[in-house]
């Protein structure tokens, strides 16, 4: 359908006519549905994420979702049960991998994610030269797109990451005791080890949810971002649970409106107004570039 | 003349004769030579991950300059080499927190991502792959100019990394040392950063900006598993790198399905993948063959 047909697809300042317009259409409603959907699973999760220090975590499982993603596409199936597979799959490999044995220490380890994150990339890469005509998709799976969101994909949107949450919420208070300090909950019984593989199937699901928003490479807008500014903002953890959410979801509808009333991708919007709270919080806190460059030159070995 | 008994892989010998791939070649042995020497440092320093937002940078900078109507390498160089160098000044000695790099670059991807949109809908001539090739290389697109610019640049590269190397191992086995001893550990480390930003700009070109980290991480790490020396790692770290390009290349011109940069980013991993089985391989197989002593 031709987008033509509203007649004004332009931002006018008449907020009451600007937001009929942006419903106006089924698959912009939808993109709300996503979005909100994503806004809140990727925060929540999120927040224990940045609290365990697992942001790049996040980060690879994501990646891991593009190879799914075009695979699936070349198969012939929804390349939102792609991301969901392969960001899951990772989750559980990641969490069945031996830890601790860091003899060779953390630049081996980062050598190692590289590695795995460029072969993941190409992977997907190969997936898409293998479908011909598949290049526009490239770019909607890298940097997200919300154009074509379908019933069914809010349908299994909500159902897996409302069950993520829901987990999530009945594990919180031990999960949150195993995040700040592993080896008092461990000697009161809590099973460390056990929480923290959960946390990252949780962990794949939100990866998988925000990719389809963001795309795979830019999740961190979603998944990191509102729970770090929160953090900043307030000490107290069920406020700043709840803030993240509050800017997850202004950031993902605010980006969702920019972009359909602008020939501009939405990957672009939802990182930039990311990036502008995050900054604008940090600017609040006096001059925390300085302080935090010293806090990690302080923590350095010397 | 070529003999006719090698029936078996009659194409690969005239590989040569396609000018295309000759480019490639020459492209990708300058890449090759950068990109092993600059990343065993890359991981003995732990800087890994600088590479990464290095070459997140090379995205954003050719897609800014195609944008804006200059030749990509323009923006690419440019950008690459002044963001490293502006992360080792604003750095100091400390590192800032993954958060931060987290959202400093994923906003400079969505940046490129918008620079991406400016240019395929302001210059409407069938651009829809530019991003995908800046993404993920396009090595067999390069014309004789440019193939020769990327080996000059590539052995480039590789030259100053090697006069630099001395000092450079120095100061990354023991920095605190290095200093007193009159090593200028602050200059050859921003040095340093500014030739991971060439490097990352250069395989940009060649396996693209999203995989070069493969091509830096991978061959350094299988040398550092397979030999303790330095030297005799940097050797290797450039040799894997190298068989890895070559292999890659061969290997996409047999199996025209294949991509270029998949197939060198896949060997790339199958070594270090074979570095790390090793040890462990060799053991189950000492186990059981003579008995231990």
């Amino acid at each position: 359908m031709p987008l033509a047909d509203v007649g004004d697809l332009s931002w006018s300042w008449n907020i009451g006519a600007d937001l009929q317009g942006l419903f106006a259409y089924h698959f912009m409603v939808n993109a709300f549905r996503a979005g909100t959907i994503v806004a809140i699973a990727a925060a929540v999760i999120g927040w224990f994420m940045v609290i365990r220090g697992e942001s790049f975590v996040g980060h690879t499982l994501a990646l891991v979702g593009f190879p799914g993603a075009a695979g699936a596409t070349l198969l012939g199936v929804s390349a939102t049960f792609g991301f969901f597979v392969f960001s899951i799959a990772a989750a559980l490999i990641i969490a069945l991998l031996p830890r601790g044995n860091s003899v060779r220490g953390f630049s081996e380890e980062s050598a190692v994610v590289g590695t795995v994150q460029a072969a993941a990339l190409a992977s997907g890469f190969l997936f898409i030269s293998l479908y011909h005509g598949f290049l526009n998709g490239v770019n909607a799976l890298l940097f997200g797109s919300f154009l074509g969101v379908t019933d069914s994909q809010v349908l299994t949107l909500f159902v897996l990451g409302a069950a993520a949450v829901i987990i999530l919420a009945l594990t919180g208070r031990p999960l949150l005791f195993a995040s700040i300090d592993g080896d008092v909950a461990a000697a009161n019984g809590v099973p460390v080890r056990w929480l923290s593989s959960l946390f990252l199937v949780l962990l794949g699901v939100a990866a998988a949810e925000a990719s389809q928003i963001t795309g795979t490479l830019l999740v961190f807008a979603l998944l990191v971002v509102p729970a770090a500014t929160a953090q900043i903002l307030t000490p107290h953890p069920l406020k700043s649970l709840a803030l993240a959410v509050g800017l997850g979801l202004g950031i993902t509808w605010a980006g969702l409106t920019a972009a359909y009333y602008s020939p501009y991708p939405v990957g672009f919007f939802i990182t930039s107004f990311a990036f502008a709270a995050y900054l604008l919080v940090r600017i609040g806190q006096g001059h925390p570039w300085r302080r935090a460059f010293q806090h990690e030159a302080k923590q350095a070995p010397a | 003349m070529i003999a006719a008994p090698l029936n078996a892989a009659p194409g690969l010998l005239h590989m040569f004769s396609h000018p295309f791939i000759r480019y490639g070649f020459l492209a990708g042995t300058g890449v090759a030579l950068a990109c092993g020497l600059v990343g065993y440092f890359a991981v003995l320093r732990s800087q890994v991950f600088t590479g990464d937002a290095l070459s997140h940078a090379a995205f954003t900078g050719a897609l800014a300059a195609l944008a804006f109507g200059f030749d990509a390498r323009l923006g690419l160089f440019g950008v690459t080499v002044a963001v490293a160098l502006g992360m080792g000044l604003l750095g100091a000695r400390g590192r800032a927190d993954d958060v931060v790099i987290g959202n400093v670059f994923a906003w400079l991807l969505g940046l490129g991502v918008f620079f991406l949109a400016i240019y395929t809908t302001r210059r409407s001539s069938g651009n829809g792959a530019a991003g995908p090739a800046v993404l993920f290389g396009s090595i067999f697109g390069l014309n004789a100019g440019s193939a020769r610019l990327a080996l000059i640049l590539g052995l480039a590269t590789a030259v100053v990394l090697l006069a630099l190397a001395r000092p450079l191992l120095f100061a990354s086995v023991d920095e605190a040392v290095a200093a007193a001893q009159g090593v200028p550990v602050r200059i050859v480390g921003l040095v340093y950063l500014a030739l991971i930003g060439l490097a990352a700009a250069e395989g940009a070109q060649v396996v693209g900006a999203l995989l070069v980290l493969g091509l830096l991480a991978a061959p350094a790490a299988a040398a550092q598993r397979l030999v303790e020396r330095p030297y005799a790692g940097l050797a290797l770290s450039a040799g894997l790198a190298l068989a890895a390009m070559w292999g890659g290349l061969t290997l996409s011109y047999a199996a025209p399905k294949l991509p270029p940069s998949f197939a060198i980013i896949a060997l790339a991993s199958a070594i270090y993948a074979a570095a790390a089985l090793l040890p462990r391989l060799r053991r189950v197989v000492g186990q059981g063959g003579a008995s231990p002593p």
